[in-house]
């Protein structure tokens, strides 16, 4: 009997579980490695060589590479492992979260300090939360990428 | 004999330790922070323990993908401060207390949780934040600290059920410990947030105050909450609240289903990503 995953239906949301814990094994790996100085000095001499340290898949390499954590979590990636590659590239916890929302990280900051994100319309998906996949990229950054 | 005197909950938002050692606690920001904690660290200088039981998780620090205790308890006589990515925290080194720690794992072990034995782990934000929250910045902690940390990273985490008759067992222990030593216990972690996917920056207000209110008045029925009501109302990473029912089932019995005094509250949108929500609750 298939195990009862109640969260699958929460927008905008992954949970890490055993099976995508599994996925991304390697490449969350990868990320506790760059809690050593000499590691993330090495990581940024040569991105790609470091990387091919580790027998990460290659969409997973490219993933790190692009930055995109939303592609890094789909593939296994984990935010607490995930977060040692934004403090390696010095940023903040807050620009991070807020760089897997398609907003700037000024409009971020500013849905944050107004009180966060709303959880009217984002509790289940299907309902019209701006968490929700049609609504998609949700600002300025997002919308500058996809052009 | 060794009794539970107060139980403490905070946030511990990794953003908050930054601020205060970057020197960021005037701009007015975080001033709305740190004032929720001035009536906090006066209480602590008034109401020093002789020890601090501190749960709260570790971010894929001391255990990367290679081992994930769902509990572990840390008896080893220090702990140092980790680096998380950004370079240690400059806070102090955090010393143990072997006797009481490895009187614990014995005691709540025998009654059924099986506790994963640390003698050696680096200690990240989800233990030191608190402790600077409510110390400020000394040259020393005020006292041993036995750290006790839970899997809330990979899913499933411990029920709130589970959670809670965990702190029951926590209380037993320390009650039987001879020495007079007065312990509080701090849970922390939470309130609503989600640091990840296009959900990320989710708070919820009046999910938050009522788990406040449910957390003091009624922490017993609070603890039937299943898994599924933190992620979908409090975000996924909001998740970490169950360890709050861990020290709120290590207070006395007779305030399972009833409040203790409540020596302050506040609650506090945002800090970072995060909503910060901080109790002291006294054992009185």
């Amino acid at each position: 009997m298939a195990l009862d995953k109640p969260y699958q239906d929460v927008p905008g949301t992954t949970i890490f579980d055993a099976e995508q814990s599994r996925l991304g094994y390697h490449l969350n790996q990868f990320c506790m490695s760059l809690m050593k100085a000499e590691n993330r000095a090495r990581f940024k001499a040569d991105e790609r060589a470091y990387l091919d340290e580790w027998p990460m898949s290659e969409e997973q390499k490219q993933a790190v590479l692009a930055r995109d954590l939303n592609w890094c979590i789909r593939l296994g990636g984990n935010i607490y492992f995930l977060a040692k590659i934004g403090a390696t590239d010095g940023k903040s916890f807050q620009q991070m979260a807020g760089s897997m929302t398609g907003m700037t990280e000024e409009e971020y900051r500013d849905m944050m300090i107004a009180g966060g994100r709303s959880i009217e319309g984002n509790r289940v998906v299907g309902e019209d939360g701006n968490a929700q996949a049609h609504r998609q990229p949700q600002g300025k950054a997002g919308r500058k990428e996809a052009n | 004999m060794a009794r539970i005197t107060a139980s403490v909950y905070t946030s511990h938002v990794p953003a908050i330790g930054a601020a205060l050692d970057l020197g960021k606690t005037g701009e007015p920001y975080w001033r709305k922070v740190f004032a929720g904690y001035e009536f906090s660290k006066a209480w602590l200088r008034d109401n020093t323990p002789d020890v601090i039981f501190l749960v709260y998780n570790d971010h894929a620090t001391a255990f990367s993908l290679e081992m994930i205790p769902t509990f572990a308890i840390g008896c080893a006589a220090e702990f140092q401060p980790a680096d998380e990515g950004w370079g240690p925290r400059p806070v102090p080194v955090v010393k143990g207390h072997p006797e009481l720690a490895a009187h614990i794992a014995q005691s709540v072990i025998q009654d059924d949780f099986d506790l994963c034995i640390v003698n050696k782990m680096a200690v990240d934000h989800g233990l030191t934040v608190p402790l600077s929250l409510m110390c400020g910045q000394p040259q020393a902690w005020p006292c041993p600290v036995i750290p006790f940390a839970v899997n809330v990273v990979q899913y499933p985490v411990p029920s709130g059920r589970r959670c809670f008759n965990l702190g029951r067992a926590i209380r037993k222990a320390v009650e039987s410990y001879d020495r007079p030593l007065k312990v509080q216990i701090w849970g922390t972690g939470g309130m609503s947030h989600q640091l990840q996917g296009p959900r990320a920056g989710l708070i919820n207000r009046e999910f938050d105050n009522t788990f406040l209110d449910r957390l003091i008045a009624d922490p017993a029925d609070l603890a039937n909450m299943p898994h599924i009501d933190y992620v979908r109302e409090a975000g996924s990473e909001g998740i970490e609240l169950v360890m709050w029912l861990i020290a709120r089932g290590a207070m006395s019995g007779e305030f399972d289903k009833r409040a203790p005094r409540v020596a302050h509250r506040f609650y506090h949108v945002p800090a970072s990503n995060t909503a910060v929500g901080h109790l002291i609750l006294e054992n009185t």
